[in-house]
């Protein structure tokens, strides 16, 4: 059961002519001396789903911050939507979705009248093509929480309230959606029915763009990976592509004449074929395991911190 | 209609939704009713205490001096309230995530701190009338002037309390604001008049909008004769709509820069940083 497999089987791959909505060039960022973001460079296509991961203090909640237009960034090229976000117009903010961690903001509220006010900011922004901003029945339904659509959000779960950030970060149909950690604190059910509520936008041509610490959810959902270490973009591709760049080693387990034994090794194919060579129909139990995106993950990030 | 007078009208409905949201919250509708408690002990206790030479009691001035006081103080302090904790916890984040909603949050907060301001001093009115005499029968013409002094007061107060809250870094050091209030109160010619004070203290109580609205207040609901106790026995209605209208103009220059300058502040990282510290200060 290699979980890398499970990407390519379960997504059809984005438009290959697809615009470009994200074109990040030499972005640097400098907190008074101290360098957070040493020229960080990275396009996104649209209905691409982007997972940027990286070790805390790494600059990833600093990167998304300067496409949302709310930070300035230090230098470098940025686009977002055509536009860059330092100069970023309502009707530019309009087109993105921006999934806060609440708190506990607008606790009077109750779940349907809070959608119903905050999409109301999007009316203006409706076009034929593209009707903002999303029915609020709809959207409940999209996020399960029709059952709360009642209730006051102060006596919501941490999971209810989660999936009302997403809720709210989507009412207005966005071309581009900004999640930062979106699922910590949710439970593995509540994980799941977010990740396939990501999928459906992404399917819909929204381009989206989070962080996360859960190395298995970017693997399910990223059509690319950017990992961001040290102030750069140290990979970016597929997990399948970033596991033979990192020359992460698959694991080969087998037994002969019923003891187990096992190898790592960056080319499982060709030792599988002498293993079969040497001993064949004794050889037993075979598994192979390909390096999963925690591997080349770590080994990334332990090759870079070598390096320094 | 341009995208900036939509978000004005969710705006609109935005004050309306709050304001019934904390008419229908019992923690609240209990601070109104204790707000009201408070004002009216020392009401009740002065009420058939005369004012010299002013013909009506001491409860009686009080009145329409602590309408104003509640007015003046909703004005700043529930204003730096709110704002101070609506960027603790994340509504002014949300509010600038969605095209004008800058806009449709100021215009929301306006109409539910003069509500408020409204319903805080509507309910000592009403129980405050049937402790003393004499308040509130003057007829037409003078309850004219809370057609003036009322809006005045609100349009005096809040841009004050937008910049007090904006400037402030957490919600927790507008308690500590509550020290010079109290200090304020007692130089704005609350519960005895200015004139019984020494000149100098009379001349720093006139600086602030406190005693003002409280004047406009009194020289509305209180029987002409009552004047006898005020500065120079006059209402001084001009003065008060000169030093109300000055506090307008100050506000209203001051007040869109600083809160301008605050929402740029604002990023899910700093928010992240401050439910950190809050947390910290709660755990």
């Amino acid at each position: 059961m290699t979980t890398t497999h499970a990407l390519s089987g379960a997504r059809t791959s984005p438009p290959q002519d697809g615009d470009t909505v994200i074109d990040v060039r030499d972005l640097r960022m400098r907190y008074r001396s101290q360098d957070v973001l040493k020229g960080v460079g990275f396009t996104a296509r649209r209905g691409e789903v982007l997972v940027l991961l990286g070790p805390n203090g790494a600059g990833k909640t600093t990167t998304i911050e300067v496409l949302e237009g709310f930070r300035m960034r230090s230098d470098g090229d940025v686009t977002v939507l055509g536009t860059d976000p330092a100069r970023g117009d309502e009707h530019w903010r309009a087109r993105l979705g921006i999934v806060l961690q609440s708190w506990r903001d607008h606790g009077k509220w109750r779940v349907r009248e809070l959608l119903a006010h905050l999409g109301s900011y999007y009316v203006p922004y409706s076009t034929a093509h593209m009707p903002r901003p999303w029915d609020v029945g709809e959207l409940l339904a999209a996020v399960g929480l029709t059952e709360q659509a009642d209730k006051r959000v102060a006596t919501l779960s941490g999971g209810q309230r989660r999936r009302l950030d997403v809720a709210i970060g989507i009412v207005g149909r966005p071309e581009l959606l900004f999640l930062d950690e979106p699922t910590a604190g949710l439970d593995p059910e509540a994980r799941n029915e977010f990740h396939g509520l990501v999928r459906g936008l992404a399917d819909e041509n929204t381009t989206v763009l989070m962080t996360t610490h859960d190395l298995a959810e970017a693997e399910k959902l990223a059509d690319r990976i950017l990992i961001l270490a040290g102030g750069r973009i140290v990979a970016d591709g597929s997990a399948d592509e970033l596991s033979r760049q990192a020359s992460a080693e698959a694991t080969v387990r087998w037994t002969l004449d019923g003891r187990p034994f096992e190898e790592a090794t960056a080319e499982p194919t060709a030792f599988v074929r002498r293993l079969f060579e040497e001993h064949g129909d004794a050889v037993g139990g075979l598994e192979v395991r390909r390096a999963s995106l925690e591997d080349t993950y770590l080994t990334m990030v332990r090759e870079l911190e070598a390096a320094r | 209609m341009s995208p900036v007078w939509h978000a004005a009208g969710a705006g609109l409905r935005r004050g309306w939704t709050e304001l019934r949201q904390t008419f229908t919250t019992g923690q609240d509708v209990f601070g109104y009713v204790l707000w009201t408690v408070l004002l009216m002990v020392p009401l009740f206790l002065l009420k058939d205490d005369p004012l010299k030479g002013a013909g009506i009691s001491t409860g009686a001035f009080m009145l329409p001096s602590m309408l104003g006081m509640t007015l003046a103080f909703t004005g700043m302090m529930t204003t730096a309230q709110l704002l101070a904790t609506e960027r603790e916890d994340g509504t002014l984040l949300r509010a600038k995530a969605v095209p004008h909603g800058m806009v449709g949050h100021l215009v929301g907060k306006i109409i539910m701190v003069s509500g408020t301001a409204l319903a805080s001093m509507a309910l000592p009115f009403a129980v405050g009338m049937f402790l003393v005499d004499g308040v509130a029968r003057q007829g037409g013409g003078a309850l004219l002037t809370l057609v003036w002094v009322i809006p005045l007061g609100l349009l005096a107060t809040l841009p004050i309390g937008a910049v007090i809250g904006s400037l402030v870094s957490s919600p927790r050091t507008i308690g500590l604001l509550m020290l010079p209030v109290m200090g304020l109160v007692v130089i704005s010619g609350i519960y005895f008049p200015l004139s019984e004070l020494p000149e100098w203290l009379r001349t720093v109580g006139q600086i602030f909008p406190v005693y003002w609205v409280g004047l406009g207040l009194r020289s509305a609901l209180l029987p002409a004769d009552a004047v006898a106790a005020e500065i120079g026995a006059s209402w001084q209605h001009l003065e008060t709509a000169g030093a109300l209208g000055a506090w307008t103009v100050a506000g209203l220059l001051l007040a869109p820069s600083v809160l301008r300058r605050m929402a740029r502040r604002e990023s899910g990282a700093a928010m992240a940083e401050r439910h950190r510290k809050a947390m910290q200060r709660v755990g």
